[in-house]
């Protein structure tokens, strides 16, 4: 097939209404989710929420119910831990049913704690081991040039992952193959396990490392549903270079007593208060929405 | 049942109210006992000082503790580098990173230069938990094992891990040392012996020896406990250094049971079973049965349920000393 020039559907004001309060409706029952495990991070896949519900309700050329449709755009997670986030817009797109959200980290769990490409129908890739997911991406996109496929390969990475070396041996394979035909959606959020990523192993100036490497480099805010389409928007109409967009995001978006403390990066809210006063948050927000709707 | 006065084992060895920590905290113990004791120890971590408990260490020498970000790879080789300065640098990931990702690394800067590395292995096993198979890592003993120069230790309790620590930077060159996350009962004692390549009687018995690393050991020692009111003499060794193995105490104990249970939360395959094997078939070949990882992954799920799902406890290794009993007496 030849390689059409591909861009995506315009983004009403009213579809960008509906995806903020699907993304606020995805964060709730992903904090349910998580509560119910006892186990697993809250700040990456809050802070992601609303990239995960653009790429799987706006972007994506993929259909739930073909999981495997071969023309499908290809998604790669690389920073594992934040498969609950997947899992929740993947429920919600209609991949599984919501009730299966409740087996997360569960012994015979499709779920499992970090996400695994043989268990669940276009995981495309397992991770946890930070840095092992861009490098696949970058293949899959290497085999999509060769054969013009139609398909399109986003990566979802993580900035703590940045300090991997084999991340930037893969950018500069991407950049040797001008692979214009992937994008890489990395979550700035600043934080790792340890604390602030310029603490821990400086990133910046990030935007000047990743042009050196030859990628078109694009800087959103990971929370503006529109900038982050019309970022993949420019991905797709870009021909030269793979793309990278460096999502800034706040960790724990959404819930305000998570935002920006490392300390929320490795575990859920407990039942009760803690889970209480998040939903309540988010519910809140929905209103909110809802009257900027009328 | 006859316990080995000379392990110096606890008196609440068996007591519902024994105590439980996890082997990674008598790993931050040690690393300040010996940040203490050697001015050359340092601290090199990826992003994990927490759950591989190198805070305690970063509090008190924060000059010698050095933080990585998450680059496993280069982890290996600074500290490599730093050995070659005249430090001694431990190393401390999860096993499935370190020494996981940069075993190369660790091949060739540590082990064919034969430097002063120590590489601190947290999170091995199942018992990591909901984490799922990619952090469970089963695969380090095998790896670890193999590599000429490497000194291999899996200590059985919070306790014996402190002296591992303490035992490693004492021997030149690098040292792999196994630890994980979950609390474990802590059955040995300040006094327990504890040296490199040796390996320690905890129970006296005739009729199977049941091989043992980790905090497995304790369910060895129920299995013992548990076989003797089935009329079965089982003697119990807890056997922490993988490399070297303390040949005489096990070539001693085949000879006097004529049968072995090598018991571990790995890979069989290449792990202390795979070392059994090759031990005991080189030297005095009896029946063993290997309870460990049968060549699979972990996943999701508790602790304990996965520890019973991979045939890892104490009821699973009764079957393999009765198993083995049965071939030693040409039963089956
Ligand atoms: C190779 C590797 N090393 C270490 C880890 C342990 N780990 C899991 S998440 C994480 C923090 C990485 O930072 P980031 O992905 O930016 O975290 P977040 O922003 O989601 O809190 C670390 C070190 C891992 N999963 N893989
Ligand atoms: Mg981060």
């Amino acid at each position: 097939m030849p390689h059409v020039r591909q861009t995506l559907a315009p983004l009403t004001d009213a579809k960008l209404r509906k995806l903020e309060l699907q993304a606020n409706a995805i964060r709730q029952d992903l904090l349910k989710m998580l509560t119910q495990a006892g186990s697993g991070h809250s700040a990456g896949p809050l802070g992601m929420a609303d990239i995960f519900t653009a790429l799987y309700f706006h972007v994506l050329n993929h259909n739930p119910r073909k999981p495997e449709w071969s023309e499908r755009d290809r998604l790669f997670l690389s920073n594992g831990h934040i498969a609950p986030i997947r899992y929740t817009a993947m429920a919600h797109a209609g991949y599984f049913p919501k009730s299966e959200l409740s087996t997360l980290r569960q012994l015979g769990s499709r779920l499992q704690g970090h996400p695994e490409y043989r268990l669940l129908p276009a995981l495309e890739n397992t991770s946890g081991p930070l840095g092992d997911g861009s490098p696949q991406a970058v293949g899959m996109a290497y085999v999509g040039m060769l054969e013009k496929a139609p398909w399109h390969v986003y990566c979802c990475m993580s900035d703590g992952e940045l300090a991997a070396g084999i991340t930037w041996e893969a950018a500069l394979f991407a950049g040797k193959h001008k692979l214009h035909n992937l994008t890489w959606i990395i979550d700035r959020n600043n934080i790792q396990i340890d604390g602030y990523t310029e603490d821990i192993m400086p990133l910046e100036p990030l935007h000047d490392k990743f042009a050196a490497f030859g990628f078109t480099v694009l800087e959103i805010d990971g929370h503006n549903i529109r900038e982050f389409v019309e970022a993949c928007d420019r991905s797709k109409a870009t021909w030269e270079t793979p793309t990278v967009i460096i999502a800034h995001t706040i960790p724990g978006k959404g819930v305000s007593y998570m935002e920006f403390e490392p300390a929320w990066h490795g575990k859920p809210p407990q039942q009760g208060d803690e889970l209480n006063s998040a939903l309540k948050e988010l519910r809140t927000l929905n209103g909110k929405i809802q009257s900027e709707m009328e | 049942m006859p316990l080995v006065k000379a392990a110096k084992l606890s008196p609440k060895i068996f007591h519902k109210d024994i105590a439980k920590i996890p082997t990674r905290n008598g790993f931050g113990e040690g690393l300040v006992l010996a940040g203490e004791a050697d001015e050359r120890v340092m601290v090199l971590c990826a992003d994990l000082t927490e759950s591989t408990r190198t805070e305690a260490f970063k509090r008190a020498f924060p000059d010698r503790f050095v933080q990585l970000g998450v680059s496993e790879q280069s982890l290996a080789a600074i500290a490599a580098g730093m050995a070659l300065a005249g430090r001694i640098p431990f190393i401390a990931s999860y096993a499935c990173f370190s020494p996981g990702r940069n075993w190369e690394q660790i091949r060739t800067t540590a082990c064919l230069q034969e430097v002063n590395v120590k590489i601190a292995g947290a999170h091995a096993g199942v018992s990591v938990g909901p984490d799922g198979a990619t952090h469970q890592m089963l695969e380090d003993i095998a790896l670890m094992r193999v590599l000429p120069n490497m000194i291999v230790l899996v200590p059985c309790d919070a306790i014996e891990t402190r002296k591992a620590v303490l035992a490693a930077v004492q021997h030149e060159g690098p040292v792999y040392i196994r630890f994980a996350r979950e609390k474990t009962p802590v059955f040995t004692t300040d006094k327990s012996p504890f040296a490199i390549g040796k390996a320690q009687i905890l129970n006296t018995g005739s009729d199977v020896a049941i091989v043992a690393c980790g905090p497995l050991v304790y369910e060895a020692l129920l299995a013992a406990k548990e076989l003797e009111t089935h009329g079965v003499s089982a003697k119990v060794i807890n056997c922490p250094s993988i490399k070297p193995l303390d040949e005489a105490t096990l070539i001693a104990a085949a000879k006097q049971c004529g049968a072995v249970v090598t018991v571990e939360e790995a890979q069989a395959a290449g792990g202390l079973g795979g070392a059994m094997a090759e031990l005991l078939g080189s030297n005095y070949p009896v029946p063993i049965e290997r309870v460990g990882l049968e060549d699979t992954f972990g996943q999701s799920g508790t602790p304990d349920e996965l520890l019973e799902h991979y045939k890892l406890t104490a009821p699973w290794i009764i079957k393999a000393a009765k198993r083995v009993i049965k071939r030693k007496l040409h039963l089956y």
